[in-house]
C-alpha cells in the first residue's frame, strides 16, 4: 500500500512538474493544483498507514501496541484549506492578467521587464468588487 | 507576553476592515496599531535581553504536542527591526500610497502582512510556521497585485506562481520531516535528528527546506521572481517586501541551519558559501545595468542577501553574529533607499535615471536621506554597513575562507559603483528637461518624516555599532548553542 502511495505521489509530482513548465497560465495553474495534491499526499504518508487502529490513546491501558497517528490528516486538512484559498486568489489573479493582457501566454508577459506602455486601469477597479 | 506581537495586527486588521469607507480612522488604526506593536517588541527585547528565551505554550498543551511559541535574542531583534521600520512604512503610505489603493484595503492587508510575519519569527513549531508564511504570502499576493496596472498584474503572477511552488516544497519537506522524526515542535525536532543515524535523509530534507526558503528569500539561482515583480508595485509596498518578506526567509533559512540541521555542515554549508558568493555577485551584477531605480535597489537586495547568507555558510559564532547585525543594517538601510527613491518620484515624476536630474542642486536634504543610506550599504565606514561587512570578513578570515572574502570586497566596490551611478545621474547631472531644472514641488511631511527618521536609525547603528554587535554576538551564541532554546521549549532541566 505504502508503495502505492509512493508511486502516486511521485506521479502527481511529475505531472505538477511537466505542467508548471508550460507557457499557458491555465495549464500553469493546474501544476501548482497537482503539485499540492502531491505534496498533501506525502504528508498523508507521512505516519505509518494503519486499518483499525485507535487514534486515542485510553488513559488506563497506556499506549497501545498499535495506534493510528492521526497528526497528518490534521496537517493536510489545514494544507487543503490554505491551498483551496490560494487556488481562488490565482484563479482571480489568471482571469484579472487575461482582462488586462488579452493574453494567456507566460511568454508574452515581458512588461516587468521591458517597460511597456503603463496603462492605468484603476478606475476599472472602481466598479469592479475585488 | 510574546503573544501580542501576533495579536495586534489581527485585531487592528479586523476593526479597519469595518472602517472601509472611512479614510481617516483607518489611517489612525494604522498608526495605534504599528505604535503599539513597536513598544510591545521594545519591551519583548528587553525582557528576553535579560531573562533569556521566553516560551508560550499555546493553549498549555505541553511542549512536543502543542504549539510553542519561542522568543529567543535573534527572534526579539528581528521583531524590533521589523516593528520600526513597519511604523515608519505605516506612515510614509498615507502619501505613498494612492487613495484608490488605500480605498481597496491597503490598511487591513497592511496588518495581516505584519501578523504573518511576526507569527513566522515567533513559531517554535515546524508546520505553525507554514501557516504564518501563507498568512504572509497571501497579503503580499494582493498587495502586489492592488491597483491593476499591467505591469504589477504580470508582475504578481511571477511571483505567485513561484512562491506557490516554494511553498508546496516547504510542505513536502514537512511531510518528510515529520515522517522521520515522529515531531513538528523544533526544539523536540533538534533533539531527535541528533539521534536519527540515516544522515542521508537529514541531508534530503535539509536541502528541500534549503530550495524552499531561497526561493523565498532569493538566493542563487532562485531568485528570478524578485527582479521581476519587485520593482511593479508602490514603492512603499516595494520597501514593505524588502524589508520584511526575503528577511523572514533569510530568518528561516538561519533558524533552520543553526538549530535542525547544524550536524552534516560540510555539505550544506558548502553549497550555501557557493550560492551566497553567486548571489551577490549576480545581484550586483544586474543592479549594474539597470536604469531604473527601482529595479536597480531590487537587484542589490539580492546582492545583500548574498552577504547574510555568507555568514550563515562560513558557521562560525561570530559569523552569524556579523549576520545578524547585516540583517538588521540592511532592513533599516535598504528601507530608507527605497523611501527616498519615493521621494525623488514624487518631485520629478519617475524613477528612470535618464529622465532624473538636478536634484542635489535644489534639494539638499534630500539628497542626503539618499545619499547617507547609499554609503551604508556600499560599507564605507562609518556606517553601518561598514561594521557588517567588518564581521563578515573577519569571521571568513577566521575560517579561512580567502575565496570568499575576495568575492564579498569586490561585490561591495560594485555596490558603490552601482550607487555612485544613480547619484551621478539622479543627482548631479543637470536634468535633461529643463522644466525640472528648478521645480519646487512640496514633498508631504508624511513621506519627510518617516524617511528622515529611519536615516537617522541607520546612522544610529553604524554609530552604536559596538554595543548593537555585542547584542548580535549574545543572539548568535544563543543560535550556535540550540540546548539553551531546546531546553526553554521543553523544560528540560539541563
Amino acid at each position: 500500500m505504502l508503495i502505492l502511495m509512493a508511486i502516486a505521489a511521485g506521479v502527481l509530482f511529475a505531472a505538477g512538474i511537466f505542467m508548471i513548465l508550460r507557457r499557458s497560465m491555465v495549464k500553469v495553474l493546474v501544476g501548482i493544483l497537482l503539485l499540492g495534491y502531491a505534496a498533501n499526499l506525502l504528508l498523508f504518508n507521512a505516519a505509518p498507514l494503519m486499518r483499525g487502529a485507535p487514534p486515542l490513546i485510553d488513559p488506563v491501558m497506556g499506549i497501545p501496541a498499535e495506534y493510528a497517528d492521526p497528526v497528518p490528516q490534521a496537517l493536510i486538512l489545514t494544507a487543503i484549506v490554505i491551498s483551496f484559498g490560494v487556488t481562488a486568489f490565482a484563479v482571480v489573479l489568471i482571469r484579472r492578467v487575461y482582462a488586462v493582457t488579452g493574453t494567456g501566454d507566460l511568454d508574452n508577459m515581458h512588461c516587468t521587464d521591458i517597460p511597456c506602455e503603463s496603462e492605468e486601469i484603476l478606475s476599472d477597479l472602481e466598479d469592479e468588487i475585488i | 507576553m510574546i503573544i501580542y506581537p501576533i495579536l495586534i495586527p489581527l485585531i487592528f486588521a479586523i476593526i479597519t476592515v469595518f472602517f472601509w469607507e472611512n479614510q481617516r480612522v483607518k489611517r489612525a488604526l494604522s498608526i495605534i496599531s504599528t505604535g503599539l506593536l513597536m513598544i510591545v517588541n521594545i519591551n519583548i527585547f528587553f525582557v528576553v535581553y535579560r531573562e533569556g528565551i521566553q516560551v508560550v505554550q499555546v493553549g498549555d498543551w505541553p511542549a512536543p504536542f502543542g504549539i510553542s511559541l519561542v522568543v529567543d535574542l535573534f527572534s526579539a531583534i528581528m521583531l524590533l527591526t521589523t516593528s520600526i521600520v513597519a511604523f515608519l512604512l505605516a506612515i510614509y503610505s498615507f502619501s505613498g500610497i494612492d487613495l484608490a489603493r488605500r480605498k481597496y484595503g491597503y490598511f487591513p492587508l497592511f496588518q495581516f502582512l505584519l501578523m504573518g510575519v511576526n507569527g513566522s519569527l515567533c513559531t517554535g513549531d515546524l508546520f505553525n510556521l507554514y501557516v504564518w508564511f501563507e498568512v504572509m504570502l497571501m497579503s503580499s499576493f494582493v498587495l502586489i497585485a492592488l491597483g491593476g496596472e499591467r505591469t504589477q498584474i504580470e508582475g504578481a503572477v511571477k511571483y505567485v506562481i513561484l512562491n506557490l511552488l516554494a511553498s508546496t516544497l516547504f510542505l513536502s519537506a514537512i511531510g518528510l520531516t515529520y515522517n522521520l522524526a515522529g515531531t513538528l515542535n523544533m526544539a523536540d525536532l533538534a533533539l531527535r535528528l541528533q539521534a536519527v543515524q540515516t544522515s542521508g535523509q537529514v541531508t534530503v530534507i535539509a536541502v528541500l527546506f534549503l530550495v524552499a526558503f531561497g526561493i523565498k528569500s532569493a538566493i542563487f539561482p532562485l531568485f528570478f521572481w524578485l527582479p521581476a515583480s519587485y520593482h511593479t508595485p508602490p514603492v512603499t509596498i516595494t520597501a514593505l517586501f524588502s524589508a520584511l518578506l526575503t528577511k523572514v526567509g533569510m530568518y528561516s533559512l538561519i533558524r533552520f541551519f543553526t538549530l535542525l540541521f547544524p550536524f552534516e555542515s560540510e555539505y550544506t554549508h558548502t553549497i550555501i558559501l557557493i550560492s551566497a558568493g553567486f548571489t551577490m555577485l549576480t545581484g550586483v551584477l544586474g543592479a549594474a545595468s539597470q536604469t531604473d531605480i527601482r529595479r536597480l535597489l531590487s537587484f542589490h537586495i539580492i546582492s545583500q542577501i548574498g552577504y547574510i547568507f555568507m555568514g550563515l555558510g562560513l558557521f562560525t559564532e561570530y559569523a552569524v553574529a556579523a549576520s545578524i547585525y547585516f540583517l538588521v543594517h540592511i532592513i533599516l538601510a535598504k528601507t530608507a533607499l527605497f523611501l527616498s527613491a519615493g521621494m525623488v518620484e514624487s518631485i520629478q515624476g519617475s524613477f528612470d535615471l535618464k529622465k532624473l536630474g538636478g536634484l542635489y542642486k535644489n534639494r539638499v536634504g534630500l539628497s542626503m536621506l539618499f545619499l547617507l543610506p547609499a554609503l551604508s550599504v556600499a560599507g564605507l565606514p562609518p556606517f553601518s554597513g561598514f561594521f557588517a561587512k567588518l564581521g563578515l570578513i573577519i569571521a571568513g578570515l577566521e575560517s579561512k575562507q580567502y575565496f570568499i572574502i575576495g568575492l564579498a570586497l569586490v561585490v561591495s566596490l560594485m555596490t558603490l559603483f552601482s550607487m555612485t551611478k544613480v547619484w551621478n545621474e539622479a543627482y548631479w547631472k543637470p536634468p535633461k528637461d529643463p522644466q525640472y531644472a528648478d521645480q519646487q514641488k512640496p514633498v508631504s511631511v508624511w513621506r519627510w518624516v518617516p524617511s528622515i527618521t529611519i536615516v537617522v536609525f541607520s546612522l544610529l547603528l553604524g554609530l552604536l555599532a559596538n554595543p548593537i554587535f555585542e547584542v548580535c554576538q549574545l543572539a548568535a551564541a544563543q543560535l550556535m548553542d540550540p540546548t539553551q532554546y531546546i531546553s526553554a521549549v521543553l523544560g528540560l532541566v539541563r
